[in-house]
C-alpha cells in the first residue's frame, strides 16, 4: 500500500499530505495535520462531530477519502474565527450556553455557519432540520437552536 | 488498496474490470461506512466524480439526466428537476442529514441495493432509467430491473453506473414520496413509498405507478396499487383500495425497525397519503 | 456546612448571574483537548478484541500470529492480569474477561501497534476457540428458574431459595401496612410496566492514552468523570500504588454517569507497561454501545390504592433491574426513589437485581430512578384520570413537604415538590388548550443528590488574582460555577479567578463527577477554601495595621476594621494584600477537604403535549416545560441546561430509544443510525421554570441539578401519549409499531 500525495487548500492555506488510499480526511486532519477541533463521535455519518465544508458543501469528513480532498478547498473549526475575532456564532454559542460539554459544538459551528451563509433568516424548523445531523447529548438543542437564530437577527442587523 | 480517480468513462471500466472486487465511490456514504466497519476491503476504489458530466444536471429529450456524481444537496438546489419531478428530488433530499446530502447520491442509493433506499421507490415510480457503462459498452436499463436483492445488482463485473434519466414530466402528471422513520430525521426509512400520476380533465387517474421499498428484498412495483387508482377519481373508495393493495402487496419482516404488522398497514397509509399529495401537485395546487 | 444565616436578606452580587464559561473559547474554536485529541511521542494504537458471542466459555485464546506481525509491539489477555482485590475483580472481569465471554462485545484480548491498520490486522489473527453457551438477555426470562446462570455462588442470603441463581439480590423499603392501605381504597390499580435499557448516548467515545514504566510510575490521560476513581482502580487492578500513578482528566465530551467506571484504562496501562511506549486507546461508536454503560432494563409490578378524593391509600411497587453480566443494577435507587415524591402511611418497595447476557450496567442520570417514576407516576395518573381529579391536585394532595418521613426513610428538611406543583399549575402551558389529536401529560420526579470526598485548593497569585484547583472533571459548567463561587465569597470580580481540574496528583482524594455532587459539593469546599484564605488575609492586614486579627472583617474583596473601636485604617484590597504577601509571612492560600453532608434532595415536575398520528402510532413532542428546585440557581444559564438536557434524554427514553438484542443474543443497533437518540428536528423549545427552595446544607442554598430532569419524562410522555390515544401504554419505549398495535387492540383493528 503506498500514500498518496495530496494537494489542498485547508482554512484558506495551502496544504499538502500523504495519506493512505483508505484514510479518510477526518483522520487525516486529525492524525496528519494536528486539526483536532474536528471531532469523531461516530464515524458512520449519523452524529456530525466531524463536520466540516468541502467547496462550500457541508460532508461528514469520516465519509470522505483524504484522497478526494485533492484540488479541493476544506474548511473546518479551526478556520472560524478570524484571529483573536470570534466569529459572531461562536460569540454567541458562549453567551447563550449553547454548549456544555462542547464535542458537538465545533461540528454544530461549521454547520451552522453554512446554513446563515445560505439562508441569513431562517425559521426555527429550518433552523432544526439543518442540523438535525448533528447530535448533541447535553443542551436538547433548545439554547443551540436560540443561538443560531439570535445570530442570524444580528448579522441580519449588522449588514 | 488503491484509489484511483480516472477522468474517463472508459478509463474506470477498464479499472474496474482490471481488478475483481474493485468499488466505485460517488458520494461514498455507504461506501465509506462499509470500509471502516471493515465489512469490505477492496484491492481498489475507483472514485468517478472527476469523469466529465458525472456532476451534471442536464436536460435531456424533455426530460433530466442526472450525473452519478451528482448529490442530493445539488438536486435540491436545481429548480427545473424540482419542478419537474419533485417526488425525486425529495426522496434524494430525505437521504441522511445535511452533511450526507453534500455527498450522497441517488445513483449511489440505487447501487448500495438496500431495500429501505429512499429515492429508488421515488425513482421507480417516476420511471427513471439508468445508463449503465462497462466493458460491452453502454446500456440502458429501467431503475426497477437494477436491484436484484439485498445488497446485489444486476451489474455485471466491470460496470457502473454513470447517470440516471428522469423522461418528460407528462401534462397534469406527478410524483411524491413518502417514507415513514420514527424520528423525523436521520433514520433508515421503515416503509417508502413512491407514486406517480397523471390525472384527465375530470380528476380521474389516467396512469399511476406505485413502488414500495423496505417491505421486501427489493423495491416493489405495486401493479394491483396502480389498477386501484386508474379510471377513477381519488375519492375515498379509491384511496381505501389503493392503501389495501399496498398492504397487501408488502412482504415485509421482522427487525429492530419495524414490525410485519406495522409495516404493512403503513405501507398502505403512506401510499394514501402519498396519492392525495401527487393528486394536488398534478392539478398545480401545490408544488 | 449549614445554609448561612439568612434573616437578612442575602444580596449575592455573582450568584444568579450568567457570565461566558472559562472553558468557552477553546471549546468553540476546536482547541479544547477531549480524550482522543492528545499525542504523545511514539505512541502506539492499542484496540481491543472482543466477543461475537453473547456468552460462550472461553477455551483458549492464541496470540502468537498477532504477536509476530510487524508492527506489534504488545498483546494483552487475561492471563497479563494477576489476582486482584475482589472490590475491583468485577471491574476487570467486565474490562477483560477471564475464561468466559458474558456479553456480546465483551473485551476478551488486546494489542498495541504502531499504526492502526496493523492493530486491526492483528485483531484478526488472535484466535480464540468459544465454546458457545446458552444466553439470557431479558430481565424477566433471567429470573426463570430454568435460566441460564451466569455465575456460581453469587446469590446473596437475602434472596429466598429456589430463585434462578441470576437473582442476585433483594432489597426492601418503606414503612406502614399497605396491605391495610390497599383495604380503604375506592380503586387499585395494578399493573405491570417495562423500560428498554438505554445508553447515555455522549457523542465523545471513550479514549485514554495511558504510559507505565518499570519503576511503577505511570501517567494516563483520559476521559472520565472521575480521574481520582480511575486511578484508584486502575491502581489495584495493575498492583501499582496510588500515588505512582497520576491521572489527568481530559476536556470529557458528555458522561451522563456513562463515565464513572473504566473500560479501556487498565488495558491500556497494560498495554503501556508490556510494550514500553505510550499507548493511545479510543473506542469506536459500536464498542461504546455494545461494551459500555447501558442502563438496566427493567419489569416493575405497581400497585396503588386510592380513595375516591385522591388520597392514595397505599403504594407498592416490585422492580426487577438486570444490570448486565454482573451484580450491581441500580435497582436499590429505584425502590427507594419510586414513591419519595409522596407522603404515604403505607409504603413498600421490592427491588430485585438480576445479571443477564448484556454489557455491565454504568450509571445514567438518576440512575434507577425514572423507570420506576415511570411506573408510578403512570399508576398515580390513571387513578387520578378514573376518579375525575386534576393530576396536578392529586399529587399536591398526597406531595411530600418539610417533616414528611420519606418512604426510604429519612424525614425531609425544606423540599421544593410543592412549589414545582404550585408553579405547575400556575404555568400558561397548563391552561392551554389541547389541539385536535394531541394529549397532555404530566409527572413529577425525584433525586436524592449526593455529597462525597471532595478537596479544593485556592491561591492568591502575587498579582492579587486567584485560582481554584479543583478534581471534579467538568461536565456541564461546573469551572463556571467554582469561578463563581469563589468570585461571591472573596467579594471580587469573576474575572479574577480561574478554576481549574488538577490532576489525582494535586489534591487528595475526590469522588467522581456523579450524583449531581459537584455544584453542592465542591461549590461548598470552595466556598470554605475561599473562607480560609479570607481569614489569612485578614490575618495579615491585622499584622499590617497592627491589631488583633479578630478585629479585621472582610467585605467586597478588602480587609477592613471590624468596627469604629479597632482603628481607623482604609480598606486593605486582596490585590495590596498579595503584593506584600511575601513581607507578611509569604504565599496565601485557602484549601478545604471534606465528605460533604448535606446535599439537599431535588424534585421536580414536568409538563408535555404530545401530537399522536393515529394512523402510524407515532408520537412527536408538541410542548414542554421543566419546573424544578434549584435551591439556588449558581448559573442559571447552565441550571436550564441541565433541565433541558435532561427533559431530551427522557424523551429519548420514552419514544426511541432502546437496546435491541436478536435471539442469539447480539445487540442489533450497536450505531447511531439505529440506537436513535433525539435529534434538533424532533423536538419544541424545552421551556423552564427555576424554583429555589434553599437548600438547608449549603452556605448559598445550592442543590444538586443535573439529575432529576430526566426521571419525570418517561411517565409524563406516556401519560400524555396514553391520553391521546385512549389507551394506557405500559411499555417504553413508545416506538410506532407498539403504540400503533394498542391503538388497533383498542378499536378491535
Amino acid at each position: 500500500m503506498s500514500q498518496i500525495h495530496v494537494t489542498t487548500q485547508i482554512n484558506g492555506d495551502a496544504t499538502e499530505f500523504l495519506c493512505e488510499p483508505d484514510e479518510t480526511l477526518m483522520d487525516v486532519l486529525r492524525d496528519r495535520l494536528g486539526l483536532t477541533g474536528t471531532k469523531e463521535g461516530c464515524g458512520t455519518g449519523d452524529c456530525g462531530a466531524c463536520t466540516v465544508a468541502v467547496d462550500g458543501r457541508l460532508v461528514c469528513s469520516c465519509l470522505m477519502l483524504g484522497a478526494e480532498a485533492e484540488g479541493r478547498d476544506v474548511a473546518t473549526i479551526e478556520g472560524m474565527a478570524t484571529g483573536d475575532q470570534l466569529h459572531p456564532l461562536q460569540q454567541k454559542f458562549i453567551e447563550m450556553a449553547a454548549l456544555q460539554c462542547g464535542i458537538c459544538t465545533p461540528g454544530i459551528l461549521v454547520a451552522a455557519q453554512s446554513l446563515l451563509e445560505r439562508n441569513p433568516d431562517p425559521s426555527e424548523e429550518e433552523v432544526r432540520y439543518w442540523l438535525a445531523g448533528n447530535l448533541c447529548r447535553c443542551t436538547g438543542y433548545d439554547k443551540i437552536i436560540r443561538a443560531v437564530m439570535e445570530t442570524a437577527a444580528d448579522m441580519r442587523r449588522a449588514s | 488498496m488503491r484509489y484511483e480517480a480516472p477522468s474517463r468513462e472508459d478509463e474506470a471500466v477498464a479499472l474496474l474490470a482490471a481488478e475483481a472486487g474493485a468499488k466505485v465511490l460517488a458520494g461514498g456514504t455507504d461506501l465509506l461506512v462499509r470500509l471502516r466497519g471493515e465489512l469490505i476491503e477492496p484491492g481498489m476504489i475507483v472514485d468517478i466524480k472527476r469523469i466529465a458530466g458525472m456532476r451534471d444536471i442536464t436536460p435531456e429529450a424533455g426530460g433530466w439526466r442526472i450525473g452519478a456524481g451528482v448529490s442530493g444537496a445539488e438536486m435540491g438546489e436545481h429548480e427545473g428537476l424540482r419542478a419537474d419531478w419533485p417526488g425525486v428530488v425529495e426522496a434524494a433530499g430525505l437521504i441522511g442529514s445535511t452533511q450526507i446530502q453534500g455527498r450522497a447520491t441517488i445513483a449511489g442509493n440505487l447501487c448500495n441495493a438496500s431495500p429501505a433506499a429512499d429515492s429508488v421507490p421515488a425513482m421507480v415510480a417516476a420511471g427513471a432509467v439508468v445508463r449503465i457503462v462497462g466493458p460491452k459498452g453502454a446500456r440502458e436499463v429501467p431503475v426497477i430491473d437494477v436491484p436484484q436483492g439485498p445488497g446485489k445488482t444486476a451489474l455485471e463485473p466491470g460496470e457502473f453506473v454513470a447517470s440516471v434519466f428522469l423522461p418528460p414530466r407528462a401534462a397534469r402528471s406527478a410524483d411524491c414520496y413518502l417514507r415513514f422513520i420514527p424520528r423525523s430525521e436521520m433514520d433508515i426509512a421503515v416503509v417508502g413509498c413512491g407514486l406517480w400520476l397523471v390525472l384527465d380533465d375530470a380528476d380521474r387517474v389516467t396512469a399511476a405507478r406505485v413502488a414500495l421499498g423496505a417491505v421486501g428484498p427489493k423495491v416493489m412495483l405495486v401493479e394491483e396499487a396502480a389498477e386501484a387508482l386508474v379510471g377513477r377519481v381519488l375519492d375515498e373508495a379509491a384511496l381505501a383500495d389503493l392503501a389495501a393493495a399496498c398492504s397487501r402487496a408488502a412482504t415485509p419482516m421482522d427487525d429492530k425497525r419495524g414490525t410485519v404488522d406495522f409495516r404493512r398497514h403503513v405501507s398502505g397509509v403512506l401510499a394514501r397519503r402519498a396519492a392525495e399529495i401527487a393528486a394536488k401537485r398534478a392539478k398545480g395546487e401545490m408544488a | 456546612m449549614a445554609l448561612d444565616d439568612t434573616k437578612k436578606t442575602r444580596d449575592f452580587k455573582v450568584i444568579g448571574t450568567r457570565p461566558d464559561r472559562p472553558d468557552g473559547i477553546d471549546k468553540v474554536t476546536g482547541r479544547a483537548r477531549f480524550g482522543a485529541d492528545m499525542v504523545l511521542p511514539g505512541m502506539l494504537t492499542g484496540r481491543i478484541l472482543r466477543s461475537p458471542h453473547a456468552h460462550a466459555r472461553i477455551r483458549s485464546i492464541d496470540t502468537s500470529k498477532a504477536e509476530g506481525l510487524p508492527g506489534v509491539k504488545a498483546v494483552v489477555t487475561r492471563a497479563d492480569f494477576g489476582e486482584v482485590p475482589e472490590d475491583v475483580a468485577d471491574t476487570l472481569e467486565n474490562c477483560m474477561a477471564g475464561d468466559t465471554a458474558f456479553y456480546d462485545g465483551h473485551a476478551v484480548a488486546a494489542v498495541a501497534a504502531n499504526s492502526a491498520a496493523v492493530a486491526r490486522k492483528a485483531l484478526r489473527l488472535i484466535e480464540v476457540d468459544y465454546e458457545v453457551l446458552p444466553h439470557v438477555t431479558d430481565v424477566d426470562a433471567a429470573m426463570a428458574p430454568d435460566a441460564p446462570v451466569l455465575h456460581a455462588g453469587r446469590q446473596q442470603e437475602t434472596v429466598p431459595a429456589g430463585m434462578s441463581g441470576n437473582v442476585i439480590a433483594r432489597s426492601q423499603f418503606g414503612h406502614g401496612d399497605v396491605e391495610a392501605g390497599l383495604k380503604q381504597a375506592d380503586r387499585i390499580v395494578e399493573r405491570t410496566f417495562r423500560t428498554a435499557a438505554t445508553h447515555q448516548g455522549y457523542i465523545e467515545p471513550h479514549a485514554c492514552v495511558a504510559t507505565m514504566s518499570t519503576d511503577g510510575q505511570g501517567d494516563l490521560w483520559v476521559c472520565t468523570q472521575g480521574h481520582y476513581m480511575a486511578r484508584n482502580t486502575c491502581a489495584a487492578i495493575l498492583g501499582l500504588e496510588q500515588g505512582q500513578l497520576r491521572v489527568t482528566a481530559s476536556e470529557i465530551g458528555g458522561g451522563f454517569g456513562g463515565k464513572t467506571t473504566v473500560f479501556l484504562e487498565p488495558v491500556a496501562l497494560m498495554l503501556a507497561r508490556k510494550s514500553g511506549r505510550p499507548v493511545k486507546m479510543v473506542m469506536s461508536r459500536s464498542e461504546v454501545l455494545r461494551a459500555s454503560g447501558p442502563t438496566s432494563s427493567t419489569s416493575i409490578d405497581v400497585k396503588i390504592g386510592m380513595r375516591k378524593d385522591g388520597r392514595i391509600t397505599a403504594g407498592f411497587a416490585e422492580l426487577r433491574y438486570q444490570g448486565g453480566a454482573w451484580p450491581g443494577s441500580p435497582v436499590d435507587m429505584g425502590a427507594m426513589s419510586a414513591f419519595a415524591p409522596y407522603d404515604l402511611e403505607n409504603v413498600k418497595t421490592i427491588g430485585w437485581d438480576v445479571v443477564a447476557n448484556r454489557p455491565k450496567a454504568a450509571a445514567y442520570r438518576a440512575p434507577g430512578a425514572p423507570m420506576a417514576a415511570f411506573a408510578v407516576e403512570s399508576a398515580i395518573d390513571e387513578l387520578a384520570k378514573g376518579f375525575g381529579l386534576d393530576p396536578l391536585e392529586v399529587r399536591l394532595m398526597n406531595g411530600a413537604d418539610e417533616g414528611t418521613r420519606a418512604s426510604y426513610g429519612p424525614t425531609y428538611p425544606a423540599i421544593g415538590l410543592k412549589a414545582t406543583l404550585e408553579a405547575a399549575k400556575a404555568h400558561p402551558h397548563w391552561s392551554a388548550p389541547l389541539a385536535e389529536g394531541q394529549g397532555r401529560g404530566v409527572a413529577c420526579g425525584f433525586w436524592f443528590n449526593f455529597g462525597g470526598d471532595t478537596c479544593v485548593s485556592l491561591n492568591i497569585t502575587p498579582d492579587g488574582t486567584v485560582t481554584v484547583s479543583e478534581g471534579n472533571p467538568d461536565i456541564g459548567g461546573s469551572r463556571a460555577s467554582m469561578t463563581m463561587m469563589a468570585a461571591e465569597e472573596l467579594g471580587i470580580p469573576y474575572d479574577q479567578v480561574r478554576t481549574i481540574i488538577a490532576d489525582t496528583g494535586s489534591l487528595g482524594q475526590n469522588e467522581v463527577t456523579d450524583g449531581s455532587r459537584v455544584t453542592f459539593a465542591v461549590g461548598l469546599a470552595t466556598i470554605e477554601a475561599a473562607r480560609a484564605a479570607k481569614r489569612e488575609m485578614c490575618r495579615r492586614a491585622a499584622m499590617v495595621w497592627g491589631i488583633d486579627e479578630d478585629a479585621v472583617d472582610w467585605e467586597d474583596g478588602a480587609a477592613r476594621p471590624a468596627g469604629p473601636n479597632a482603628g481607623k485604617f482604609p480598606p486593605m484590597t486582596l490585590k495590596e494584600i498579595a503584593a506584600i504577601a511575601s513581607n507578611t509571612g509569604g504565599p496565601i492560600a485557602g484549601h478545604h477537604e471534606v465528605n460533604a453532608e448535606g446535599a439537599g434532595v431535588s424534585f421536580a415536575t414536568h409538563i408535555v403535549d404530545v401530537d399522536l398520528d393515529r394512523d402510524t402510532g407515532s408520537a412527536r413532542i408538541a410542548r414542554y416545560t421543566v419546573l424544578q428546585d434549584a435551591g439556588k440557581a449558581v448559573h442559571p444559564s447552565y441550571v436550564e441546561g441541565q433541565f433541558q438536557g435532561g427533559a431530551v434524554q427522557g424523551i429519548g427514553w420514552a419514544l426511541n430509544e432502546e437496546y435491541v438484542y436478536g435471539e442469539d443474543g447480539i445487540l442489533q443497533n450497536p450505531g447511531f443510525l439505529d440506537y436513535r437518540i433525539p435529534v434538533a428536528s424532533d423536538l419544541p423549545m424545552i421551556d423552564t421554570v427555576i424554583l429555589e427552595i434553599p437548600n438547608p446544607g449549603h452556605p448559598y442554598g445550592v442543590r444538586g441539578v443535573g439529575e432529576t430532569s430526566i426521571v419525570p419524562p418517561l411517565a409524563a410522555i406516556a401519560n400524555a401519549v396514553s391520553a391521546a390515544a385512549g389507551v394506557r401504554l405500559v411499555d417504553l419505549p413508545l416506538s410506532p409499531p407498539k403504540v400503533l398495535a394498542a391503538l388497533q387492540d383498542k378499536t378491535g383493528a
